[in-house]
């Protein structure tokens, strides 16, 4: 158990950084054009969440039902700019898995900073490697993690 | 004891923080942009991403604030806030150290039934719920900041000492929950010295510095909740009997003193809200966004509903079963109460992964403003016209995924030192499960 007791961090964290490096496995369907017809109005996207598999090319139609939205794709970095009966157009290949936040690049009002959605790529790698890391670290303070009193007990 | 290395053995640490005009000119210096964004708020654009109240304050502050202050100080933030300061120099008749005089207070103790955090724990609820009006409109936030210092002005003058920062900032008990968690920690060296010193200089004054301002006496202190940092007891004590220590993480959390009702229920309230911030402001849903902006209507009324009972109700409720699950050999509230504490550090990490969300969005807006602080056409920085886009890109679920993986060992770590400590080696399992569903609510609403 002393040897144990030594490694245990080491052990400890050459597993966490396996975890990170564990692929997650995608979909495998056929690469596809996905087009999205997205409204955006005072503070939402509708629809919020669009699902596309890796490899798929996406086509986002923004349109918008009161003032000046923008459509910013986190990780993709591209944008459309849509005013009330000016539609604007995007068209990018969704080669990365993960969820990507989708946010109102144009500020239109109180909430403007919050107004988002999502674009989820195949399954978010980080939503499983977040989970798996986090059971590994409640594991680890169960089982191997000496606890750390105030009163200095172990 | 557990580690300890005292910083104050470098003697330029020690005239950092003995001597009174560093913490003066930093906390003078905040008043004054404090004040501006008061003035910025009511002045300048309504526009909350091109004003200064709501950039310095809400996205710039913030961000320095749960991500580096609080994990890595503690309390530091209380020692250089302005908030109470226009109250202190009119309590202490003084604008800068004890000059032999009184000031304009009443001078009257705080009364004993209200010493808890019980009206802090609410005063942040309130402000949770109207938080979506406050973080958006910058005359709203300007009437809020301006209210705080009335109010902490108004019971400098009726009561004695930092009465606000201590019962009724509802920042105060946000930060003194998690500064439990933090590697600094004010203490006292040796505890004879203390015991037989009569003159208790560091809770009365003397000339070289005030009693308390919290109401600490250091020798009762156990943990960082109840010390503002603000070094008056280095000043005042003779006998150079205080430590600044550097400590190992979350130190104050498991031990057997210390731990009160109110403060673990503060643990349940702002694992609730940040949650529901999480829900409100980075996720995609729009009708609940405008259920927590429309103040007043039924969809608000709802958004109070869920985030009131979510705080003060379903997280502690569910968290009192387990308590029960876990067989306590001591009394249900006393069990409640001790584990709770366990919560902190992912409360802690919750908040860090929220706010890193929210500040990587909206720090692109620090730059323009600091440019043009009104929202009126101005350039003096050369940086008005920068382009807005998001920052940590491709690490951000990579930096959250991390700090809400380390906060669930945390919790599950102390709360193995608290079962060990109250001979309850059980009480490790129903946090565990807990942690684990409220790591498993957070991941989803931040990479889900």
């Amino acid at each position: 158990m002393r040897n144990f007791g030594e490694w245990r961090w080491g052990i400890g964290l050459v597993v966490a950084v396996l975890v990170l490096g564990l692929p997650v496995p995608q979909p495998q369907a056929k690469p596809q054009e996905r087009v999205f017809r997205v409204t955006a109005r005072q503070f939402a996207f509708e629809p919020p969440v669009l699902q596309v598999n890796p490899g798929d090319r996406v086509v986002i139609e923004l349109r918008s039902s009161d003032v000046v939205h923008g459509l910013y794709v986190e990780g993709y970095d591209v944008e459309a700019v849509a005013e009330p009966g000016q539609p604007d157009r995007i068209v990018f290949v969704a080669d990365r898995p993960g969820t990507y936040r989708l946010r109102c690049s144009v500020t239109c009002g109180d909430l403007h900073p919050f107004m988002g959605g999502k674009l989820r790529v195949g399954r978010n790698p980080w939503l499983w490697k977040g989970a798996a890391l986090a059971l590994w670290g409640v594991t680890l303070a169960l089982f191997a993690a000496r606890p750390r009193t105030r009163e200095g007990g172990r | 004891m557990t580690a300890r290395f005292d910083v104050l053995r470098y003697p330029w640490v020690r005239r950092l923080v003995v001597s009174r005009w560093p913490q003066y000119l930093v906390r003078v210096t905040l008043l004054a942009l404090f004040l501006l964004a008061v003035l910025v708020g009511w002045l300048g654009t309504p526009v909350g991403n091109r004003n200064f109240a709501i950039v310095g304050v809400w996205i710039a502050w913030w961000a320095v604030l749960i991500l580096v202050a609080v994990p890595f100080l503690g309390r530091a933030w209380c020692s250089v806030c302005p908030l109470p300061l226009p109250g202190e120099w009119l309590q202490q008749g003084s604008l800068l150290g004890p000059r032999g005089r009184g000031g304009w207070s009443l001078g009257r103790r705080w009364p004993r039934r209200w010493r808890h955090i019980w009206l802090q724990n609410a005063g942040f609820t309130v402000l949770a719920l109207f938080s979506a009006v406050i973080l958006t409109r910058p005359g709203v936030t300007a009437w809020v900041l301006l209210g705080l210092v009335l109010l902490a002005v108004g019971v400098s003058l009726v009561y004695e000492r930092r009465a606000f920062c201590r019962y009724l900032c509802p920042v105060g008990g946000f930060i003194g929950l998690y500064a439990q968690a933090a590697p600094l920690e004010l203490r006292v060296k040796d505890p004879a010295v203390c015991a037989a010193h009569t003159e208790k200089a560091c809770y009365t004054g003397n000339e070289q510095g005030f009693g308390c301002p919290w109401g600490t006496f250091p020798l009762g202190m156990v943990r960082n909740d109840v010390c503002g940092l603000c070094f008056e007891c280095l000043r005042t004590c003779t006998y150079d009997n205080l430590a600044l220590n550097i400590r190992p993480l979350g130190a104050d959390l498991a031990q057997r003193r210390g731990a009160k009702l109110d403060e673990a229920f503060k643990a349940f309230i702002l694992l609730g809200s940040a949650l529901t911030y999480a829900a409100v402001f980075l996720g995609p849903w729009g009708a609940l966004k405008d259920a927590a902006y429309d103040v007043g209507a039924p969809s608000w009324w709802g958004y109070a509903a869920l985030l009131v009972g979510l705080s003060w109700v379903i997280l502690p409720g569910l968290f009192s079963l387990g308590v029960w699950a876990g067989r306590p050999r001591l009394s249900w509230r006393r069990a409640f109460t001790v584990l709770a504490y366990a919560l902190v550090p992912l409360g802690l990490a919750m908040w860090a992964a929220f706010s890193l969300a929210f500040v990587a969005a909206s720090v692109a807006y620090v730059l323009p403003v600091l440019s043009d602080p009104f929202g009126w056409g101005w350039d003096l920085l050369g940086t008005a016209g920068w382009a807005w886009r998001p920052v940590l890109d491709g690490w951000l679920p990579l930096l959250q995924a991390g700090l809400l993986a380390l906060g669930a060992f945390w919790s599950v770590r102390t709360a193995r030192g608290i079962g060990a400590i109250w001979g309850w080696p059980r009480a490790v399992y129903p946090v565990a499960g807990y942690v684990a569903l409220m790591t498993g609510g957070m991941l989803w609403l931040l990479l889900g």
